[in-house]
């Protein structure tokens, strides 16, 4: 096989894993952003604009 | 697709079901193509009866006429048949639990607590469960989205298709027929045909997603959404088999060993957190505003709770194989991640729980929110409950043992049963234009004995779990066990007569459900005091 166990595990647990983590570090401050509250807000309400 | 050409198609898949039982390879293919073929042949009849051949437009929507723009006919006879699977389900566990109280009940071969297993997690987990979850993600996408249902008649598809896979695989199961992998039980043929209706499902779902008309996809659609995803890549992939036959039952696994064994939990966990756990999640930010009446507590947080809970839950899955097998540092990875999901957990949870904040007077007024609200707090209990027990030291007490037993049914019918209850009693006034419920008071009836049929149920499991578990690993001076596993069942039996109570407990209050629904849907309103009008009659005047 061309990839091997070894080099593939150290590569999910070293890039991959790193990878894995600043995305979801953006994810978390963008939610977080300053100025998206207004956002949210609205977004809370979309369930009462119909019945 | 017009009703004559679906006639027509569920026509020619009876007659290949004949051929199926005609060229079967094994008998257990053959008595399982007899039963398709029947299942079909009555749906042809049915829908022969029901064409209509007026000229077209003038007699068109006849039947499930929907109302306001959105398809709502596939959610009404989602609601009722998920309490139908629901009572199924919970008859079918309550069976099972006698069969392991008294012995005797094991009816061969169709019958006994092996085949019986299966039938009950499935019929609960996808039969009510995943009818109950259909249903909502419809109702929920179109009045979140301001858009009808995508692809016109291909959600009716998705239904009928979902009940024929509920009726293969539990039939299957009486037959003998399993994969044996938890959770997937069905063979090769069922797994594909629940293939083609989830890529159904999830074209209706994103095709209406992508027609809305409001800018913002509301959170509960993220849930929805990474349920439907999630549940095709682990189907697909846990599923991947060779049949040994065109025509017949059995098939086997592309993978083998510990890899097999990791695969299995890999979907098992899984199909916890993005089926019972996301899936329901959905649900909660819809159903919980909606009956408060006020809009979810942090919308923010409730970003971050989806975002954490897919990155994080993915992993869980190798908390199931400790002590095996498996490579040690893979164990402590799924040990990790699942004490990391205490955080998601209840991050929702609480989000969930302070969305009544100023509203908490009621509670005292309103069952179906309080069914919502013990819902949350399930949620929360076995959330705590299950990374705790992904612990190597904990799991080494409690693997195996009923304790693992009672955390699943306090999750699944504290948290999803209840706030699938919730939902019904919220859906069924709107969905049939009903002033209100047939009556508050029997919801109230419900939510108790709902609640005290879990109490019961997960108490009983805490104490004959720990007690196996101690039984277990008791060792003499010399290095010898003490009890024989005959002695540790002895001593469940009577745990397990009370684990029937709570099971009944359960069962009873989902008739009372089942009347209340039926009476709404008939349009009868009972005649009773509003609940706490009572209490504040006491209240002296001022």
């Amino acid at each position: 096989m061309d990839f091997e166990y070894q080099s593939m595990r150290t590569f999910a647990d070293s890039w991959g894993l790193l990878y894995m983590f600043i995305v979801f570090v953006a994810v978390v401050m963008w939610t977080l952003r300053p100025g998206a509250r207004r956002n949210s807000e609205d977004a809370a309400r979309i369930p009462f604009k119909e019945d | 697709m017009n009703n004559q050409t679906v006639t027509v198609l569920v026509g020619v898949g009876a007659f290949l079901a004949l051929l199926g039982a005609a060229f079967a390879q094994d008998a257990a293919f053959e008595a399982h193509a007899w039963v398709l073929f029947f299942v079909l042949a009555i749906s042809t009849v049915v829908m022969l009866r029901q064409m209509r051949f007026a000229p077209a437009g003038a007699a068109a929507r006849v039947l499930d006429d929907d109302s306001g723009g959105y398809l709502d006919g596939v959610v009404r006879w989602g609601a009722v048949i998920t309490l139908f699977w629901g009572i199924v389900g919970f008859l079918v566990g309550v069976i099972a639990a006698s069969q392991l109280a008294w012995p005797v009940l094991n009816i061969e071969p169709w019958f006994n607590f092996g085949r019986i297993r299966p039938l009950h997690t499935s019929a609960v987990v996808f039969a009510f469960g995943g009818n109950a979850l259909l249903a909502t993600s419809f109702y929920v996408v179109q009045r979140t989205c301001r858009a009808r249902l995508w692809g016109g008649d291909l959600a009716w598809f998705v239904f009928w298709g979902y009940q024929l896979f509920i009726v293969m695989a539990a039939t299957g199961y009486l037959l003998g027929i399993t994969e044996g992998r938890e959770y997937a039980e069905p063979e090769w043929y069922v797994d594909i045909w629940l293939t083609i209706v989830w890529v159904a499902y999830l074209a209706v779902f994103v095709g209406t997603l992508v027609k809305r008309k409001e800018p913002h996809i509301y959170v509960a659609n993220w849930f929805y959404l990474a349920f439907i995803v999630t549940i095709a890549m682990l189907h697909v992939v846990n599923n991947l088999s060779m049949p040994v036959s065109l025509l017949g039952a059995k098939s086997y696994s592309a993978f083998a060993g510990v890899q097999d064994a990791l695969t299995q939990w890999w979907y098992g966990h899984n199909a916890v957190g993005f089926f019972l756990t996301a899936g329901f999640l959905g649900m909660m930010y819809y159903f919980v505003p909606k009956q408060a009446g006020r809009p979810v507590y942090s919308y923010r947080l409730s970003i971050i709770h989806f975002w954490a809970l897919i990155f994080l839950y993915i992993w869980a899955g190798p908390h199931h194989l400790h002590y095996t097998a498996l490579p040690d540092w893979a164990q402590t990875l799924g040990m990790v991640f699942s004490i990391m999901l205490w955080m998601p957990s209840w991050g929702g949870m609480i989000n969930g729980l302070m969305t009544l904040s100023g509203a908490w007077d009621k509670l005292r007024t309103d069952p179906i929110l309080r069914m919502l609200v013990i819902s949350i707090a399930f949620y929360g209990m076995s959330t705590f409950e299950g990374p705790m027990m992904s612990i190597k030291a904990v799991n080494s007490l409690s693997h195996y043992t009923d304790w693992t037993i009672g955390h699943v049914h306090s999750g699944a019918l504290g948290w999803v049963g209840m706030i699938s209850f919730g939902a019904i009693y919220f859906l069924v006034p709107k969905l049939w234009q009903r002033q209100r419920l047939y009556s508050l008071r029997l919801v109230n009836w419900h939510f108790w004995l709902a609640t005290l049929g879990i109490v019961v149920y997960a108490a009983v499991m805490w104490v004959s779990g720990i007690t196996q578990g101690l039984m277990w690993r008791e060792y003499d001076e010399q290095g010898y066990l003490v009890y024989s596993f005959a002695e540790s069942i002895a001593v469940m039996y009577p745990y397990y007569v009370l684990r029937v109570l709570g099971g009944l407990l359960y069962l009873a209050g989902s008739l009372v459900m089942a009347f209340n629904i039926y009476k709404t849907i008939r349009g009868d309103v009972r005649a009773e005091v509003p609940m706490g009008a009572e209490a504040e009659a006491l209240v002296p005047a001022e």
